[in-house]
């Protein structure tokens, strides 16, 4: 019983660290992207103030609007919340954990993912269904690609439980896998495309032509649009996590070693603002490609987490 | 597993990595640096297999593989591009995903190849004789879908990296009178198609080399 309402004490520490410093992430890659460009920055707290700002109007829906558009931000948020509850960020004693693996992830991310497109054609307007498509289009290739990536470690681990992959790949000894490094560049280019980031969609646009997210939720405003940015937010922050759990796991704490529980929060928000740092490097060398492109893009991801996964099972490293 | 053989496993699937980089990629200038880099991973590895297993002729066939892939040969075919004019060339691949995917079936079967020759084997490298067959079947691959007579001799040469590349994991490299040789012909290949590639020129006004599939009397 004790253990259990340690693992439950756990879990709620680790989700509410994640839910509520994921804007802080988000502040923290823009203001990254604005040093880079020579800008000042509106500062990290910036995303705060946006929700603080948006969840004090009146929201407003179009008549037409059905139960589905207006539940949309709320089944968003809470998928991302249930994802940032499932992946381990300070310590693997999650009390969640069995409920869902790796693939249920992915599947967690593709319900949220649904109905947002399918809210975004509830109103009928042209750039919601342009959106719709697009992101189905991004979705149905990086789908595939992050399920591969997933493979590679859980080949390893032998396990498919997310906290299991966690705990060996943390606490093995030191050992080169290529198979890891080639999943790790797979990860990194489906988190770009998953998270609308720059080479796939610009985040900061509201140029028709190329938008894919901001098409989604251009009918959305108040509330509703607060829930989104944070659920966004949410989404960027637990990707990062997933990728420093299966890719860089050193300075997770065990099970129930809670003197060292803040050591192990420093360290994650280290590595995080490094992430968020990277992340914005990447976003400023690069520039955004043709939607057509993005297929060839995320073509080149799976190629890679198929190689890694290729590597693991012919060559066992 | 033995560090020496974590270097190695890591240096074969560099190779891999880049071996597919070559197939995807669009632009002349950005070939040849990935083929000087496959030549420099090459001679990274040579290296690593020789202090792991003693055998010190691999050094020196590392060095010739560094002065030759890395330095001579791409120097030569860097010049080749400029004077040719073709140095900012890109090139219009089709479908990129699809050739990727060949590519990974290619490694498949290599891989499924490679497995009873390897066992057979007694050098610690021997898994990696699957990544040095898929490395030569991705240079032929290339040399298929590419229709410019540049990228086609550096498929070329990428495939002879791979045969070096297996000849080092399965029995600790070639004699060195035969590599040596081999560096040579490689050198004087190299010389005679960069001549080559001037009378195409002269001869078809394009490097293009579908004008070569028609014969032409005169």
């Amino acid at each position: 019983m004790i253990k259990f309402i340690e693992a439950l004490l756990s879990q709620l520490a680790q989700t509410m660290l994640v839910v509520v410093f994921a804007p802080l992430m988000l502040g923290w890659v823009n203001q990254c992207r604005a040093w880079l460009q020579n800008r000042s920055g509106p500062g990290v707290l910036q995303p705060y103030r946006v929700l603080h700002k948006l969840f004090h109007k009146d929201a407003l829906i179009a008549h037409n609007a059905s139960a589905i558009f207006r539940s949309a931000p709320y089944i968003q948020f809470g998928c991302m919340a249930l994802a940032a509850s499932i992946v381990p960020v300070v310590e693997t004693n999650l009390a969640f954990s069995p409920a869902a693996d790796v693939i249920a992830l992915v599947g967690i991310f593709a319900l949220a993912r649904v109905f947002s497109s399918l809210a975004a054609m509830d109103i009928g307007t042209s750039f919601g269904s342009l959106g719709a498509r697009r992101e189905m289009l991004v979705a149905s290739l990086s789908e595939p690609a992050l399920l591969m990536v997933f493979f590679t470690p859980l080949l390893i681990a032998q396990s498919s439980s997310l906290t299991v992959i966690v705990d060996t790949l943390a606490h093995r000894e030191f050992a080169i896998y290529p198979s890891l490094a080639f999943a790790a560049v797979a990860f990194v280019m489906v988190l770009l495309a998953e998270n609308a980031r720059i080479p796939i969609d610009n985040p900061s646009t509201h140029l028709e032509l190329t938008m894919i997210h901001e098409a989604l939720i251009l009918e959305y405003s108040a509330r509703h649009l607060a829930l989104i940015e944070w659920a966004t937010a949410i989404k960027l922050t637990v990707y990062c996590a997933i990728g420093i759990a299966l890719f860089l796991p050193w300075g997770m704490v065990e099970a129930g070693d809670w003197p060292m529980f803040p050591v192990a929060v420093g360290i994650l928000v280290a590595k995080l603002a490094l992430a968020g740092a990277g992340l914005a490097v990447m976003e400023t060398v690069s520039a955004k490609m043709r939607i057509f492109r993005a297929p060839e893009f995320l073509g080149m991801a799976f190629l890679f987490a198929v190689l890694g996964l290729l590597i693991r099972l012919l060559l066992g490293a | 597993m033995p560090i020496s053989l974590q270097l190695i496993n890591l240096m074969a699937a560099l190779l891999l990595l880049i071996a597919f980089a070559m197939l995807s990629q669009r632009r002349i200038l950005s070939l040849i640096y990935l083929f000087a880099w496959q030549g420099a991973v090459l001679a990274a590895n040579s290296v690593i297999v020789a202090w792991s297993t003693g055998q010190t002729h691999l050094y020196y066939s590392a060095l010739v593989t560094f002065a030759l892939k890395v330095v001579v040969l791409p120097w030569i075919l860097h010049r080749l591009i400029i004077r040719l004019n073709i140095k900012w060339d890109v090139e219009t691949l089709i479908n990129i995903p699809t050739t990727m995917l060949a590519g990974i079936a290619l490694v498949i079967i290599s891989f499924n190849l490679a497995l009873p020759i390897s066992q057979l084997a007694g050098t610690i490298t021997r898994g990696t004789l699957g990544i040095a067959i898929a490395i030569v079947l991705l240079s032929f691959l290339m040399m298929i879908t590419r229709r410019k007579a540049v990228p086609q001799v550096i498929g070329f040469l990428a495939m002879e990296n791979g045969l070096f590349f297996a000849a080092t994991s399965t029995t600790y490299g070639m004699p060195m009178v035969v590599e040596l040789g081999i560096a040579l012909d490689v050198l004087i290949g190299m010389v005679i198609l960069g001549i080559f590639f001037f009378q195409v020129r002269e001869a078809f006004d394009s490097l293009d080399l579908k004008h070569m599939e028609k014969l032409r009397e005169e």
